[in-house]
């Protein structure tokens, strides 16, 4: 893409460390400005031999720098050291791909020797050659030279910008790609330039307009050649006499552009100015709104770029991030079912189920010192199980404080807390800290835990780690009394069959609760034990060992020895975690829907994951026709599956025919837009990154956007942040359609700048993508607000005020032309000059501005009850081509009326005391005055919404106009400058004619009442949705009939797994293995022995199977539904 | 970001009615209730006023003779022909239009000429005139505006006086009215009062003669030439000192210029004497002093006695408007009223299924 001349100057990048000189060809001049945020971030950077604080744009490739726990990486790095054993450390990529899970990364052994020592980090010379810098997250190769020895580097030694250092007390990294050069940044797209469709829109008019301006200029000149031939010539003799001989054509050639001059007004200079101002007040309204004012975090909505407010509403598409966007990236232990029995739900008095809200008392904690008060839970029979003892509930809680990756720490105060890696894993140990069950500490061979105040210590005897294939993890663990215990946790569909028979009635019950989970949104996982007797374990390990010894098929050999253990298991339970979403998002999307939005989630993170959100923001539901998942790796596949989808779309009747052929007959059928109107149901659309690639592609990409078009919702995981750029072009482009994309993190920024509208949330840590955005706010929910609300009132504020624009200066103008008629084509105006000087800066520029700004045809209330009223935006009907040709047919026939009536009524005419009144000035004076009362009229009938400040400005207008009329025709004024002021007592002897005030009475009544005519008869004959419901508000009605019961979100419960678990494999080979832990963890007798054989491999494996993950991960399509 | 340093709430937006949109409004709506009854009103307002604008403008009384002097017409023909395409005209040329009144001609009585086809609203035309010069400055006098020219100095270079196009094609023809009381009686000149024909502001504010030098217009006009059309300098306009130069009020009511290529101006005004109420019945002649060609640019010279009314002068247009745009108002709020009825029938029956 746009790297790609890059990539010609740079073919191999060599990067040495603390040699500025060397790396000299690195450093860019070009930044950009609205960085400067995040470009001033500091970071402290090792220069000359000392920690120097330095600004985030000032980092170069070469430096050496440090990081500190929970800090934003500044640049794309070489991990080097770290504060952790063996050179470990930990990072969150949720603003790269937003995913939850830490990610591992970890330095050479050679440079981890490093440590923190300044003096030997800033001797460092190592020189690293590496890629040219790309937009590949996931990828990096390349080698270190240090010291005559080679050391090849991949993606595992990186740290790149967007990252945050979490569970990691400092790391010291060598910059490779810095500023515009990262990975991050260039996956950020390029900038874009953006206008909204009304400016394009503007434009065009704007042009057409200056057209019909030298059409005018032709005609008149073409008029005053044959006047000037015919009449001119013989009316000399009286004019001027010397000037013989002009010739007609020349003369017709300078009045052409003497009216050009004259009729410019025709053209809305001071239009573009206005709208202006009319977008920075709408801006203003929603920097101050209060309803989107997010109090937690003290953030205001802001509207960063001021000249979109209009296309607001206008959006067709919104393309969301999910992780902080549409949730809260905060898992809760919310319900749990336990020996057949499920807890979380609450009931009220009369034993009716009912939501959770405020004032629901949650269980008090207050008994266990050790409780994470942040923890909340609702049902407290589950406590008063707990209080009595029951066995099995104390196995479920045990076994969560077992099966587990999460490490222990003890921060500051001497408060445990535990440092997770998932946090799904965090939500599940901390419910059992809370109730009880308090995971202390680990140690390779051992895991600490405090059982309802018993100290107890289990010894780790095997860890089954967890893989995307596996769904699952299991621990074996020997329990002071010597048994020996196997607890599993995983996906309902998997542990299910793994179940002993006798299980069968408890699995059907847990299973109920499982989908009633699954069916509220929430993640679950089932949970089972196993007892094992002594023999039959050694007997299994010596397998195990067995396997993980060879080499050969290892993995799979390994994976055969776990499935051989964990079976006949137990069923102990299920557990239901929520992946928080933000408040109101549901009814947010609900609303939006209403409002026929299309909503679209692009994520990075996992399929299960983002399916599962879909389900609890009702995005998907189960009573859905369909639910099509494209996972295909070639192309080959994509295309089966989407002709697969095709074909349940459509029947098979529909020939499915391939490439441009179909994209032709695609946009015949979008003409008439039928194809939404031939599928009926909701289908949705599930496709995978590596799908999404292909379905990308040019001779894919119009099957795919048909098919996702007519779903009802899409949702796209595991796609790059460019991806999801050419998602929203692609839609763009092909449906003509307006676009919005909301996002929190780095990895939205491409789509946040490629779409027509770009939102970011603020009030979080990472500010990349309100930086990029065009609007930010604290949370989705104001989403609504700001396209329901500002959005609609900008655009039916902007119309009205463009229809009322132009059709002023149609009415304004045009006077001359007809008058050019009557006075020899000669290019004489028929205002005197203040009055075209003052006419659209004083006069008329006000009432119209306060509408442009103020006007609201129905409350703020009834726009979000009537999600409908958005419609007019999305079809454009409030000002298009048709409009702008209907407010020029008026101001054309308003400038005829205002020419013809005085034209007629002064023809040969005396005044009252039978003086000469049908003088020019005269004539002047009383167009001027009746086009300023017809004007204001118009808009006094256009306002719908008269604040104070209408008033005043209508009002006041007018006033103005009559004082400035008289001040500038009195004899003050005349007497000092006479030549200027040639109207002298004009105002005073016209506007003291009653056949004056005939003329202005009719000639106003005349403009105006056909426009009232017509606005009845529409209003009575065709009302649209707003009509109606302005009618509604006017009679104070509180029905609200099309509200109806939409509003409430519905819960399904038909059969369907929540297994979803941002949990990552490798983790156990960690913990078995000690390597993440602190000396001072480990136990000091701990054997090391079980470990020694596989130290030396655990770290690439880790890295082989995190890659594996991956693709393993798109494999595995039994999940589903 | 900077919200850690403040209290809290600070920065939450002002709870004002207009930084929310609240402020309070009316809510204006075209509805039936309104609509309706606006057209009936101004329907029948519209016709009452039509009616007496129509039949005011009727009871104008109008008298008015073409006296361009088109061949075989009249005796003014002859004047017509000797002044074809010559500037300055000859002067003097005389004819007459003789007329008879059976009746009173009920006063007061106005006398216009008329003149069309005469572009007096053409931009270079209306342009050329020196408002400055015309209000009597000093200093504007001898330096006319360069939007004079040509008419700004004479082929000699002395500074015109009054300048500009306008004032040069100045209307010279002149009119004497006479009445023969009894038939076979003698022509009595019947008084005209060519005073107070112009705007009061524009004889008194706009037009001032320059500062006299020892009591002499003349001194004061020194160094200035008359228009090349004019038969005698701007202080010859008239013996009378308050009617002559710029304030001679015949030039000052050429110089408001017409809005339209056909255009009234008034001559004079019958008030005095026996003809305060009016021309009495009996035969009358004007005699026209015939200066002003127009026969050239095909223009037409009219004369025009005519009766004013509360309204003006003689024009049925407005009267006739009125009534048309009442009828018009009526019939479409009718049409409204039907379509409304019919449409609630529709929605109310609409609502009963």
């Amino acid at each position: 893409m746009f790297c790609g001349e890059k990539k010609l100057l740079e073919t191999e990048r060599r990067v040495k460390a603390n040699d500025r000189e060397f790396n000299e060809k690195f450093q860019y001049a070009f930044r950009h400005k609205s960085d400067n945020q995040v470009n001033n971030r500091l970071s402290e950077v090792l220069i000359n031999g000392r920690l120097q604080s330095e600004k985030w744009m000032n980092v170069k490739a070469g430096d050496i720098i440090k990081l500190e726990n929970n800090q934003f990486v500044a640049a794309d790095l070489l991990l080097l050291s770290s504060s952790e054993p063996h050179g470990l450390c930990y990072i969150e990529t949720a603003e790269l791909d937003g995913e939850t899970n830490l990610k591992v990364r970890h330095a050479l052994p050679v440079t981890s020797e490093l440590g923190a020592d300044i003096s030997s980090l800033a001797k460092f010379d190592g020189i690293v050659a590496c890629e040219p810098p790309n937009n590949k997250l996931d990828k990096f190769t390349g080698d270190l030279s240090w010291k005559d020895n080679k050391y090849p580097l991949n993606n595992e030694k990186i740290i790149l910008r967007g990252c945050v250092l979490r569970n990691t007390s400092w790391c010291f990294g060598m910059v490779i790609f810095a500023g515009p050069d990262t990975k991050l940044m260039q996956n950020s797209g390029k900038t874009t330039f953006k206008r909204t469709s009304i400016d394009r829109l503007m434009n065009t008019l704007v042009l057409w307009i200056f057209g019909f301006l030298v059409c005018m200029g032709v005609i008149l000149a073409i008029g005053n050649s044959i006047w000037k031939h015919q009449v001119g010539d013989y009316f000399r003799a009286f004019l001027f006499q010397d000037e013989v001989g002009k010739n007609p054509i020349f003369s017709g050639f300078l009045t052409f552009w003497s009216y050009i001059i004259i009729l410019n007004t025709v053209v809305p200079i001071s239009l573009y100015v206005s709208v202006e101002v009319i977008r920075l007040g709408h801006s203003h309204f929603i920097n101050w709104d209060r309803k989107m004012y997010y109090a937690k975090k003290e953030t205001l909505a802001e509207a960063r770029t001021t000249t979109l407010n209009e296309e607001l509403g206008q959006i067709e598409y919104i393309f969301s991030d999910k992780t902080g966007t549409l949730t809260q990236n905060i898992m809760t232990f919310n319900k749990c079912s336990i020996n057949g029995r499920t807890y979380g739900e609450v009931y009220d008095d009369l034993g009716r189920k009912t939501e959770i809200n405020e004032k629901t008392k949650p269980v008090d904690f207050s008994f266990n010192p050790q409780a994470d008060s942040k923890f909340q839970f609702y049902d407290h029979s589950l406590i008063e199980s707990i209080k009595l003892g029951d066995p099995k509930v104390y196995e479920f809680f045990r076994l969560l404080a077992l099966c587990h990756t999460v490490m222990p720490e003890e921060n500051n105060e001497g408060k445990l807390i535990y440092q997770v890696q998932s946090p799904d894993e965090g939500a599940l140990v901390t419910a059992a800290r809370n109730f009880g069950f308090i995971f202390k500490s680990r140690t390779p061979e051992t895991i600490t835990v405090e059982e309802m105040g018993k100290i107890v210590t289990y010894q780790l005897l095997a860890f089954l780690d967890f893989n995307n294939i596996r769904k699952r993890m299991s621990v074996i663990v020997r329990n002071p009394e010597g048994q020996i215990k196997l607890y599993c946790k995983g996906a309902d569909t998997i542990l299910f069959e793994k179940l002993h028979s006798s299980n069968e009635e408890l699995m059907t019950v847990t299973s109920d609760h499982l989908s009633e989970f699954g069916g509220e949104g929430l993640r679950t996982l089932a949970i089972a034990y196993r007892n094992l007797n002594e023999e039959y374990f050694k007997e299994w390990f010596k397998l195990l060992e067995e396997a993980n010894r060879v080499f050969d098929k290892r993995d799979e050999r390994v994976a055969a020895a776990y499935e051989e253990i964990e079976r006949d298991m137990m069923l102990l339970g299920a557990t239901a975690i929520e992946d928080k979403l933000q408040d109101g998002v549901i009814e947010t999307i609900t609303n939006l829907s209403l409002a026929n939005i299309k909503i679209w989630v692009l994520t990075g993170d996992k399929q299960e994951t983002a399916m599962n959100i879909g389900y609890s923001c009702n995005m998907l539901t189960d009573d859905m026709n369909e639910v099509f998942i494209l996972s295909g790796h070639t192309a080959a596949e994509v295309w089966e599956e989407l002709k697969k989808a095709k074909e349940i779309l459509f029947g098979r009747s529909t020939g499915f025919t391939n490439g441009y052929a179909f994209c032709e007959k695609l946009q015949e059928l979008k003409l008439g837009s039928t194809i939404e109107e031939t599928v009926t149901g909701d289908y949705a659309l599930i496709i995978n990154g590596h799908s999404l690639g292909y379905a990308l592609e040019a001779n894919l990409q119009n099957e795919f956007l048909e098919i996702a078009c007519i779903c009802k919702t899409v949702i796209c995981c595991r796609v790059t942040p460019l991806q999801k750029a050419q998602v929203v072009e692609l839609v763009k482009k092909h449906r003509k359609a307006v676009t919005l994309a909301i996002g929190d993190g780095a990895n939205d920024i491409s789509m946040i700048k490629s779409a027509h509208i770009g939102v970011g949330i603020s009030g979080q840590e990472g500010m990349q993508a309100v930086l990029a955005s065009d609007y930010s706010f604290a949370q989705f929910r104001y989403l609504q607000r700001l396209l329901l609300v500002h959005g609609r009132w900008s655009y039916f504020r902007m119309c009205k005020f463009l229809c009322y624009f132009f059709y002023k200066n149609f009415a304004f103008t045009l006077v001359h032309f007809w008058f050019g008629f009557f006075c020899g084509f000669s290019a004489q105006t028929v205002y005197d000059q203040w009055f075209i000087t003052l006419f659209n800066i004083v006069y008329t520029s006000l009432p119209v501005l306060a509408m442009g700004i103020f006007d609201q045809d129905v409350n703020e209330q009834n726009s979000m009850d009537y999600p409908n009223l958005y419609g007019p935006g999305q079809l454009n009907l409030l000002f298009n081509k048709r409009k702008f040709f209907i407010c020029i047919a008026h101001g054309v026939y308003t400038s005829f009326a205002l020419f013809f009536i005085p034209y007629g009524a002064f023809y040969n005419v005396a005044g009252e005391d039978g003086k000469h009144i049908a003088d020019y000035q005269s004539f002047a004076v009383t167009i001027a005055t009746s086009l300023v009362i017809v004007v204001s009229v118009q808009i006094a009938l256009d306002t719908s919404y008269w604040t104070v400040i209408n008033h005043v400005f209508i009002w006041g207008s007018i006033a103005v106009y009559f004082s400035i009329l008289f001040t500038m025709h009195s004899d003050g004024i005349f007497d000092i400058f006479p030549n200027q002021f040639p109207f002298v007592g004009n105002a005073r002897h016209s506007l003291s004619q009653k056949n004056i005030w005939l003329v202005i009475l009719l000639t106003t009544v005349v403009s105006v009442m056909p426009v009232i005519t017509f606005r009845f008869l529409k209003v009575v004959l065709y009302p649209t949705l707003s009509d109606q419901v302005r009618q509604l508000q006017k009679a104070q009605d509180k029905a609200r009939p099309l509200r109806g019961h939409k509003r409430q979100p519905r819960r399904t419960s038909s059969r369907r797994s929540g297994y979803a678990f941002a949990h990552q494999e490798g983790y156990g080979e960690l913990i078995t293995s000690g390597k993440n832990m602190r000396v001072k963890n480990l136990h000091p007798t701990s054997g090391l022995g079980k470990t020694m054989y596989n130290s030396t491999s655990w770290i690439e494996n880790l890295c082989k199977k995190t890659t594996d993950t991956v693709n393993s991960f798109s494999l595995d399509r039994t999940v589903k539904l | 970001m900077a919200w850690s340093a403040t209290s809290p709430g600070a920065n939450q937006p002002d709870n004002t009615a207009f930084t929310q949109q609240r402020l309070p409004a009316w809510q204006p709506l075209l509805s039936a209730g309104i609509v309706l009854p606006l057209f009936f009103c101004v329907g029948l307002a519209f016709i009452g006023l039509g009616l007496g604008l129509y039949y005011t403008s009727n009871g104008i009384k109008e008298l008015e003779y073409d006296y361009t002097g088109d061949p075989g017409t009249g005796n003014c023909s002859v004047c017509a022909a000797a002044g074809e395409r010559v500037a300055p005209p000859p002067a003097n040329c005389t004819c007459q239009w003789c007329f008879s009144l059976s009746e009173l001609f009920q006063g007061p009585v106005f006398l216009y000429y008329e003149l069309s086809n005469f572009y007096q609203n053409n931009r270079r035309y209306v342009v050329s005139r020196d408002d400055a010069q015309l209000s009597g400055l000093a200093s504007a006098l001898r330096h006319p505006t360069n939007e004079c020219a040509p008419y700004q100095r004479s082929p000699a270079g002395v500074p015109i006086a009054p300048c500009g196009a306008i004032a040069n094609s100045l209307f010279n023809d002149s009119f004497k009215l006479l009445h023969q009381r009894l038939p076979g009686g003698a022509y009595v000149e019947v008084p005209l009062d060519r005073t107070g024909i112009a705007w009061w502001t524009d004889y008194h504010v706009k037009f001032h003669n320059p500062e006299p030098i020892n009591g002499s217009l003349k001194l004061a006009f020194y160094g200035t030439a008359k228009p090349p059309n004019w038969p005698r300098p701007a202080y010859d306009l008239s013996p009378d000192p308050n009617n002559t130069g710029f304030v001679n009020q015949d030039f000052v009511v050429w110089m408001r210029t017409a809005a339209l290529p056909t255009f009234r101006k008034l001559y004079a005004r019958i008030r005095h004497g026996n003809y305060s109420a009016g021309l009495p019945r009996g035969a009358y002649c004007v005699n026209i002093t015939y200066n002003y060609p127009v026969l050239a640019f095909d223009g037409h010279k009219r004369l025009i006695f005519s009766s004013i009314s509360w309204m003006g002068g003689k024009n049925p247009f407005l009267g006739v408007a009125y009534l048309t745009f009442g009828s018009l108002c009526i019939v479409t709020g009718f049409v409204m009223l039907v379509v409304y009825i019919r449409h609630q029938d529709e929605n109310g029956e609409d609502e009963d299924e």
